[in-house]
């Protein structure tokens, strides 16, 4: 396979490992709002992901870090076509970490309710909003002949595109919720199940959809075959939960969203950003990659160092592999 | 909507507040973290709870500095890509390799690491999760230094060649973009001068609690560990700085002579102290010198010839074209004096500090003290200062901290303005750098929205801080002193409450 291939498969992979990872930390904090009843039920929700949000949020940072080397032209009309709905992304991710972080440094009930609000918007809104960004780079947006973007922000907000952002959105609530049912004991753990369902059900109706107007739209054989994984996955999940399978359940929603991702990628590929003004404007993988050497150099810190981070991230997991329920959460811990 | 401004202007803007923002944040999360886990192996090797509720206290501080760390780093991943696509084009072959490196090895090893730490206390076994905190700081520093690597290469670019058809640099040698002077050196003094940093946090704030007589124990620890930081540190960042200027002397001589308001080059060129100038004249009308000194600086000879700044435009209007290949002489003059007036600053204040408060062995008989005593500050031999004075010594150790701060700012601010018009040096320009399809309207809505969001952070951060350094050190639980012996915690009472939690 030619390098430019390979990293293409390598930025998919990225951005995979970004919505599984983050997808249910995103989950959870929607379900901040949705499942928990009071104080004590909400840091259980964002105890489960304290410890694992922020790496969570790298793979993101590696997949634009990544983009920028292998695809440069990529990155470049990708981030400056797509300014205001980036800039809300980055402001919702700082306001979010620092959420995390300084909530419960204070103990006034103001300060934590302020973070606690900012915690549910600030997963709500950029769920939905990859949703919008990754259906537009598959169906394609005004590009001129330059790379550059011509379009306006309401081109982005396409029916087509917002039915993308409910998709992530309905999704990462869905494996947010089976994750937090993998993750606590007592209680909450039910009623996660319980929303779990619905959470699910909604997903497969909008993501069906979705996914069948992508394949109708620039499917392949390839992508078809994604999107059957997807959707098989997603029933599956949903019947594991049902079934008090919760790992299951897990690991299945997992499925959902990797099959789904990779099948945006498959319809994408060759392409990279599709025009839609002029095919011939097309941003591709050959078009818009780095020189050999470079993704050579490239494709070896990533073979060595992808598998060492999937190590010991890994073994993150497995460090905080304990169920929470609300009495492992101090009453008056302020940190 | 079009502003009267050249394009670049106000990306440029956006790129200097959210950087010098971001970089208030890198030197200390890059310095306490090393020196709290300096601190929690004390904790690990000797058992001395003094060395643990240190380790508490500044890992708080450092936690709280490092959550605006990770979250003003966000932006700077993606704005290349917003506000500078013609950049992200033209050099992203070259440039992108050492960020994606940055990200895959450096951030992840800090984010995952981090949280091991955090949330590890009850899970992990003393030593390992000792190593957790370790493992943070050695991502710190490897970020940083892919991060100087990348910059390295705007100030001197090697190890490209341009290809015409694609209109961009392209790698040809990585190892050289690694390890080239520039590089090397500019990594050994921000890093210096993060420690700097650091030392001079932890000896402001041991200051205001000496002064006040409060957690004496700690404090005492704390201070002596942040005067050595500071003046093993500053003596460094000197050396560091030294050696970076010599060869920025060769690879950028119009920084170096703007930074000395150098109008035209000449042989034991002195080096000023202060001056005032026409910049549309191209002459100083005051200055005050000390002769020679720049010519040392340069090229460690009093009577070498140093290169003007008028030399050097009329040489680079012959290499690369008609223009003006002067940077702001006046912000880059006092940024490199900023820089250097700040950071030896508090270098002094640590050395006065160091010496003040000597070991017992040094002192005579009736100025030493016991262990829960404020040391006496004493500058003679035997005699320790007046009240009024030692009031005045801990107001300004307190003061000192913010110092670094300040000269990491305008060392940012000085290299960087410096090196205009070009933004990779005598490769391309800021004015061809920017992205063509974004509006000012765009960029004034993101400047606006990141300069507010910052504003409020800040006051957020800061009050929180100073909450923190005025709660001093926390009283030890039954679980600090009871460490788990196994991975994942003990199992001897499930529902007991976890050691920390959000």
């Amino acid at each position: 396979m030619e390098l430019h291939n390979v990293w293409f498969v390598l930025i998919a992979v990225l951005w995979t490992g970004y919505f599984f990872l983050e997808g249910f930390d995103f989950g959870v904090g929607i379900l901040t709002r949705l499942l928990a009843r009071d104080r004590p039920e909400r840091r259980v929700l964002i105890n489960t992901i304290g410890p694992v949000w922020d790496g969570n949020e790298v793979w993101l940072l590696t997949a634009g870090g990544a983009t920028f080397a292998a695809f440069p032209d990529w990155y470049a009309t990708l981030f400056s076509g797509f300014y205001l709905p980036l800039l809300l992304i980055l402001v919702c991710l700082i306001v979010r970490g620092v959420a995390f972080e300084y909530r419960a440094k204070r103990p006034e009930e103001r300060w934590q309710r302020s973070w606690e609000t900012a915690i549910f918007w600030t997963s709500l809104l950029p769920a939905f909003l990859w949703g919008v960004a990754f259906a537009n780079i598959v169906h394609g947006v005004p590009i001129d002949r330059n790379f550059e973007y011509v379009g306006t922000v309401g081109d982005l907000l396409d029916p087509y595109a917002l039915l993308g952002g409910a998709v992530t959105l309905t999704l990462f609530t869905f494996h947010g919720a089976v994750f937090t049912a993998l993750k606590t004991v007592g209680d909450i753990r039910v009623r996660a199940r319980r929303l779990a369902l619905w959470a699910g059900l909604l997903t497969a109706v909008v993501a069906l959809a979705f996914l069948l107007w992508t394949q109708a739209d620039t499917g392949n054989g390839r992508s078809l075959v994604a999107l059957v994984v997807a959707v098989a996955a997603l029933l599956t999940a949903l019947a594991a939960n049902q079934a008090g399978r919760e790992g299951w359940a897990f690991a299945l929603s997992g499925v959902t969203v990797v099959a789904a991702v990779a099948m945006l990628f498959l319809a994408l590929f060759p392409d990279v950003m599709p025009s839609s003004l002029n095919a011939q404007w097309s941003l591709t993988v050959t078009n818009a990659s780095s020189s050999p050497y470079t993704l050579k150099i490239m494709t070896w810190c990533a073979g060595i160092a992808t598998p060492l981070v999937l190590l010991y991230q890994g073994w993150t997991y497995w460090v905080f592999r304990k169920r929470i329920g609300t009495q492992h959460i101090a009453a008056d811990a302020v940190h | 909507m079009d502003l009267a401004l050249a394009p670049e202007t106000l990306a440029r803007w956006q790129f200097g507040i959210t950087t010098v923002y971001h970089f208030l944040f890198v030197p200390l999360t890059i310095s306490l973290a090393a020196l709290t886990a300096g601190l929690q192996t004390a904790w690990v090797r000797t058992e001395k709870e003094t060395y643990l509720r240190a380790t508490k206290f500044w890992g708080k501080l450092f936690l709280i500095n490092i959550a605006m760390g990770v979250v003003t780093g966000i932006v700077q991943e993606f704005q290349f890509g917003m506000n500078w696509s013609d950049y992200s084009r033209f050099v992203g072959d070259v440039f992108g390799a050492p960020l994606a490196f940055e990200a895959l090895i450096a951030f992840f090893f800090e984010s995952t690491f981090i949280g091991l730490w955090i949330f590890g206390w009850d899970k992990l076994p003393k030593k390992i999760h000792l190593a957790c905190i370790w493992m943070v700081s050695l991502g710190t520093i490897l970020s940083a230094y892919f991060i100087l690597a990348a910059n390295s290469w705007m100030q001197h670019p090697v190890g490209y060649r341009i290809n015409g058809a694609k209109g961009r640099a392209e790698l040809t040698d990585f190892l050289a973009v690694l390890t080239q002077n520039t590089a090397l050196s500019q990594a050994f003094h921000t890093l210096t001068a993060a420690f700097l940093t650091g030392g001079a946090f932890m000896v402001g704030i041991s200051a205001f609690h000496l002064a006040r007589k409060r957690h004496i124990r700690v404090m005492k620890t704390s201070l002596r560990l942040g005067l050595v930081t500071v003046v093993v540190a500053g003596l460094l960042t000197a050396v560091s700085g030294d050696v970076l200027g010599k060869v920025m002397f060769k690879q950028q001589p119009m920084k170096m002579a703007a930074a000395e308001a150098l109008w035209d080059g000449q042989d034991s060129a002195p080096f000023s102290i202060f001056a005032y100038g026409d910049v549309d004249k191209g002459h100083n009308s005051v200055a005050i010198e000390i002769p020679g000194l720049l010519s040392f600086l340069a090229a460690d000879d009093f009577h070498a010839h140093v290169p003007g700044i008028n030399d050097v435009n009329k040489a680079e209007q012959q290499k690369f074209g008609p223009g003006d290949y002067r940077p702001n002489i006046p912000v880059t003059f006092w940024g490199f004096r900023w820089m250097i007036g700040f950071g030896m600053a508090s270098f002094a204040v640590g050395l006065a500090g160091l010496w003040l408060t000597r070991k017992k062995f040094m002192l005579p008989e009736h100025l030493r003290v016991g262990d829960d005593e404020v040391p006496h500050l004493v500058l003679l031999p035997s005699r320790a200062l007046s009240p009024t004075l030692t009031a005045w010594f801990w107001r300004i150790a307190v003061w000192t901290l913010a110092f670094p701060l300040i000269a990491n700012s305008w060392g940012w601010i000085f290299t960087e303005t410096g090196r205009q018009p070009w933004v990779v040096y005598g490769v391309l320009q800021t004015r061809h750098a920017v992205s063509p399809g974004v509006s000012q309207a765009e960029v004034i809505t993101s400047m606006t929205v990141f300069t507010l969001l910052y504003a409020v952070l800040a006051v957020v951060e800061v009050k929180l801080l100073v909450k923190y350094v005025k709660a001093g050190p926390p009283e030890l639980t039954e679980a600090d002193l009871h460490p788990p012996t196994k991975i994942g915690g003990d199992t001897r009472d499930a529902d007991r409450p976890m050691a920390f939690s959000y």
